[in-house]
């Protein structure tokens, strides 16, 4: 019987195995921690760390190769290790649910979503009809708007943020005990994540369910837990409520992590991310000392021998580190500031205009129907400048950088001039040093790459077309190349499945030097990276820019990565341009009321609590786009501002507000300032 | 460390398919077949058209292990003889039609559009009629029995096959940002379309044309049952069936009866090594 001191669920000592090719590899190592009723425990780590594998061990869901080799898992006090199958599967039905990552493949296409959710009632024995009423009062739990409508949808009518709220209120229609949530909002905008998180914390107040809450994402952590584990190569490393853990890392992985992320106002031009160095070790390596030792600055002979123990920092705060003390003074792995003479670039070119684009539109035609994705954008970008672009999904981001690459040729009128020269429309049109002038890096270096080809190849051929090189000469510069961007001799004739994600990231950015080009597109180039290894990526974007004066276009949902490599901003709503300046003034006001509500939801790293500009409804579909602004109907400023009819009858002009800072708003800046104060 | 790891890949890769029993079997049965279409001459007993009047329509014996037909012929020797004719027609029509299919079906995946709306029904019109009545039609309208015309015929009507298996492949590929960054170092599209989505898209045309190869085989041996494919009186399967198989009631079954277990010998190996590659490719 559970007792209100008895954890909600307790792992104690847990180890678990996965057998691959006959052998049993490590991975989850000794791993102990409990989650009292109501509390939310938040893990992260990095990918491969063994963060799903505890959320699944925690239901007692592993895969078909995987086995608990050591340890408890206590549920109430109960533990489920050796409990008998059926025991398990009733107690998943009635006290543990689970939110996975990805929505859309968590819902039935086939079946109607009210359906769906009826049926989890129907599982503990409700009637059709009533299992229907209470589905929709699930629905209106999870604040979804017009429930009764979406009752009747299918799964790929929702837009992301509802998908997830079904699957949420699908987990808590069996008033859960314990609810696990396995990156439930990785895959979603910056708006709608905020909007699921504050529904996630609204809930857990309500139910008092406690939560194990599992992401990569240390902002998100901090805003949603009590309590955080710090997992690294499957084994907990450090462990703490949540204020404890990030105000005094104790780990040197914790400390390490923390570093690399570009937050808190960090510019390229005065500070260097810090990095992990080395890579994480493969799956199932055994270790005699303690798992971080290969890549720590702070490891001694004790540490690569023997296994250090939890101490204690403070009350419940842990970390199994022998210099725990040291940890959080330890030195950098790279410097925080390289000078690096830019005064080359700046006296030639200094505020010179690299590239301009002037009345960008793009239609599709979809279904029949025109759809209007680019409208009217010009921008510029100076010499040695980065340019970051952003805007939720479905902004126009990557067409427009398609568009000025010449992949998508634009609508008549629409002009890209590069150095003072008239681009053409198309690729094919462009001669080979105005193509090889502008390259790109693009967001998943697994389809970038061709698989079939090895690295030596991919790089060589792009110097061989782009620079007229004969092969063997264009085979050295791409060597050259690949030593410059970090990539080993010895993985030159791999091919890129041999590589990991980070490696693979900086083939393809040897791939877009390889024309020597005055413009790199970076669409998300380290969206599908792990933190360290972004920040590796980012200081060399940072450092070929501050070598070869290249200019960078770099789109990212990440706010703070954008801040820290761009020099200006342009910020994107269904195809416009809405705000536009340096990124001095974007991030530091007076904001767009968009602008205002975007950089209010990102989850904020340094726990500082800050209003949150709420966006009401949904991003509205460029085919129909509302009349007047477009961001009226969502706008948070509107309402009250006085400027309401002219907001909903006719579009503002990009003005400029500010020297250099342009905004597409009625309300005048000044108003807006005094609002936002 | 990356050439460990890529011999470890190509030893796992190696294992998969040396472990598939299907496979083994397969290869086993065909490597047979074509070490007999090679060195047929040296191993058949006697040669295609020696008659011995003694032994006329007699039963398998020590002297005749096949038996031998009306005509005095040596079964035996004429099923070693007829290996090469239909070995030969099956791999070269199937490759004529894998080679024009592949070509079809990366252009129309790759162009889209008109290109590829014309060009898949066009596809569908001759898919819709059977195999045989074209390639028929195909020999008696050109008055061939050429085994050179019987090919083209055969590789021409399997094309379709390839074409839209290959077109369904590169749909996918085509829109992989590796094709984009091929384009954006100036390839001009032949290359983006045969050195850059080609390599990407073979595990399915070498399964196709494995799958193909079995219908080639049947399709062969088919016209020349019917007398359409080859020259007459020639050595092989088909037409030793066509030539024979009346005299099954008088119990004679022999000279029908193991140049059809050849035939359905070859098909079935084709087969197994085109469902073990569909295993390991998973496809």
């Amino acid at each position: 019987m559970s007792t209100a001191n008895t954890p909600t669920l307790e792992l104690r000592n847990l180890e678990v195995a996965y057998t691959v090719r006959g052998i049993d590899r490590e991975v989850l190592r000794d791993i102990s921690l409990s989650i009292a009723p109501g509390e939310a425990y938040g893990l992260v780590g990095e990918s491969g760390c063994g963060k799903s594998t505890a959320a699944f061990a925690a239901m007692r869901y592993l895969p078909r190769n995987g086995k608990i080799t050591g340890g408890a898992i206590l549920f109430e006090g109960k533990n489920i290790v050796d409990m008998a199958d059926d025991e398990v599967s009733s107690l998943r039905r009635s006290a543990i649910s689970m939110v996975y990552q990805n929505p859309a493949t968590a819902l039935n296409p086939t079946i109607r979503v009210g359906d769906q959710v009826a049926e989890v009632f129907q599982l503990s024995g409700i009637s059709k009809s009533d299992s229907l009423e209470m589905a929709q009062a699930a629905l209106v739990q999870v604040q979804i708007a017009d429930p009764a409508q979406v009752m009747r949808r299918y799964a790929h009518q929702l837009s992301g943020g509802m998908a997830q709220r079904v699957v949420i209120a699908m987990a808590l229609a069996s008033n859960p005990r314990l609810l696990v949530m396995d990156e439930p909002t990785t895959g979603l905008d910056a708006t709608v994540e905020a909007e699921v998180l504050d529904l996630v914390r609204e809930l857990r107040r309500d139910t008092g369910t406690a939560v194990l809450f599992i992401s990569h994402n240390l902002g998100v952590i901090r805003h949603m837990c009590d309590r955080v584990g710090v997992l690294y190569a499957g084994a907990l490393v450090e462990q703490g409520a949540t204020a404890d853990l990030f105000n005094n890392p104790s780990h040197p992985y914790t400390v390490g992590l923390l570093r690399c992320i570009p937050r808190g106002g960090l510019h390229k031009s005065t500070d260097r991310l810090d990095t992990i160095p080395g890579t994480p070790p493969a799956l199932g390596t055994h270790f005699d000392g303690c798992v971080f030792a290969s890549r720590c600055s702070l490891a001694d002979d004790n540490c690569r021998t023997q296994l250090p123990q939890m101490v204690t920092i403070s009350g419940a705060h842990v970390a199994r580190c022998f210099h725990s003390d040291k940890a959080i003074s330890m030195p950098r792995s790279i410097e925080q500031t390289e000078f690096v003479s830019q005064s080359e670039i700046h006296a030639t070119h200094s505020g010179d205009t690299l590239l301009s684009i002037n009345h960008l539109s793009k239609i599709f035609t979809q279904d029949g129907h025109k759809v209007q994705v680019i409208n009217d954008v010009s921008l510029n970008l100076g010499f040695g400048e980065t340019l970051g672009l952003v805007g939720e999904s479905g902004s126009g981001k990557t067409t427009i950088a398609k568009l000025v690459l010449g992949l998508v040729s634009p609508e008549e009128g629409g002009v890209v001039t590069l150095d003072g020269k008239g681009l053409a429309k198309t690729l094919n049109r462009r001669d080979v040093h105005d193509v090889g002038s502008m390259q790109i890096v693009f967001q998943n270096p697994d389809q970038a790459l061709n698989r079939r080809h090895s690295v030596t190849r991919i790089v060589g051929r792009a110097v061989e077309r782009l620079r007229g090189f004969n092969v063997s000469d264009a085979i050295d510069r791409a060597h050259e190349l690949l030593s410059g961007m970090r990539v080993e001799a010895s993985l030159h004739s791999a091919r890129p499945v041999q590589l990991s994600g980070g490696l693979k990231q900086r083939v393809a950015i040897s791939r877009a030097f390889a024309g020597s080009p005055q413009i790199v597109v970076c669409d998300e180039p380290t969206s599908a990276l792990d933190v360290s290894v972004q920040a590796a990526i980012l200081n060399l974007l940072v450092d070929l820019q501050k070598q070869d004066g290249v200019s960078f276009i770099f789109i990212s949902h990440d706010l703070g990565v954008v801040r820290y490599i761009s020099d200006r901003i342009a910020v994107l709503y269904l195809g416009r341009v809405i705000e536009f300046g340096t990124s001095q003034r974007v991030f530091n006001g007076p904001f767009h009321p968009y602008t205002e509500a975007l950089l209010s939801s990102v989850p904020n790293i340094d726990g500082s609590i800050r209003k949150r500009i709420p966006l009401t409804g949904v991003v509205p579909s460029p085919s129909n786009p509302p009349s007047g602004c477009v961001l009226n109907p969502r706008c948070p400023r509107k309402a009250g501002s006085g400027y309401e009819t002219l907001c909903e009858t006719e579009e503002p002009n990009l003005t400029e507000v500010e020297p250099g800072h342009f905004m597409r708003c009625h309300i005048p800046v000044a108003n807006l300032k005094q609002l936002q104060s | 460390m990356s050439n460990e790891e890529r011999r470890t890949i190509r030893r796992e890769r190696m294992q998969l398919v040396v472990r598939n029993k299907t496979f083994l079997v397969g290869c086993s049965i065909l490597g047979f077949w074509l070490l007999l279409s090679i060195f047929g001459d040296l191993i058949a007993p006697r040669g295609a058209s020696d008659q011995d009047f003694e032994f006329v329509s007699v039963g398998p014996s020590l002297k005749y292990w096949f038996g031998t037909d009306a005509n005095g012929q040596d079964v035996l020797s004429r099923v070693i003889l007829g290996t090469r004719l239909i070995v030969v027609m099956a791999f070269s029509a199937t490759t004529l039609g894998t080679i024009v299919g592949t070509a079809i079906g990366l252009a129309s995946g790759y162009f889209k559009g008109k290109f590829d709306m014309i060009t898949m029904r066009l596809i569908e019109a001759i898919s819709a009629i059977p195999v045989l009545i074209i390639a028929l039609l195909a020999i008696a309208a050109l008055e061939g029995r050429s085994p050179t015309l019987t090919v083209i015929v055969i590789g021409f009507v399997f094309t379709p096959n390839i074409g839209r298996t290959v077109r369904a492949a590169v749909l996918g590929e085509a829109e992989l940002e590796y094709v984009a960054a091929a384009r954006l170092r100036t390839e001009r599209t032949p290359h983006i379309l045969f050195r850059e989505i080609l390599p990407n898209v073979l595990p399915p045309i070498i399964v196709e044309f494995t799958v193909r190869l079995g219908y080639a085989i049947f399709a062969i041996a088919t016209l020349s049952f019917l007398g359409a494919g080859v020259e007459y009186g020639s050595p092989n399967w088909g037409s030793q069936i066509a030539e024979n198989w009346g005299n099954i009631y008088s119990n004679i079954w022999w000279p029908t009866a193991f140049p059809a277990l050849a035939i359905a010998s070859l098909a079935v190996s084709v087969n197994l090594i085109s469902d073990s590659l569909l295993e390991v490719f998973e496809l």
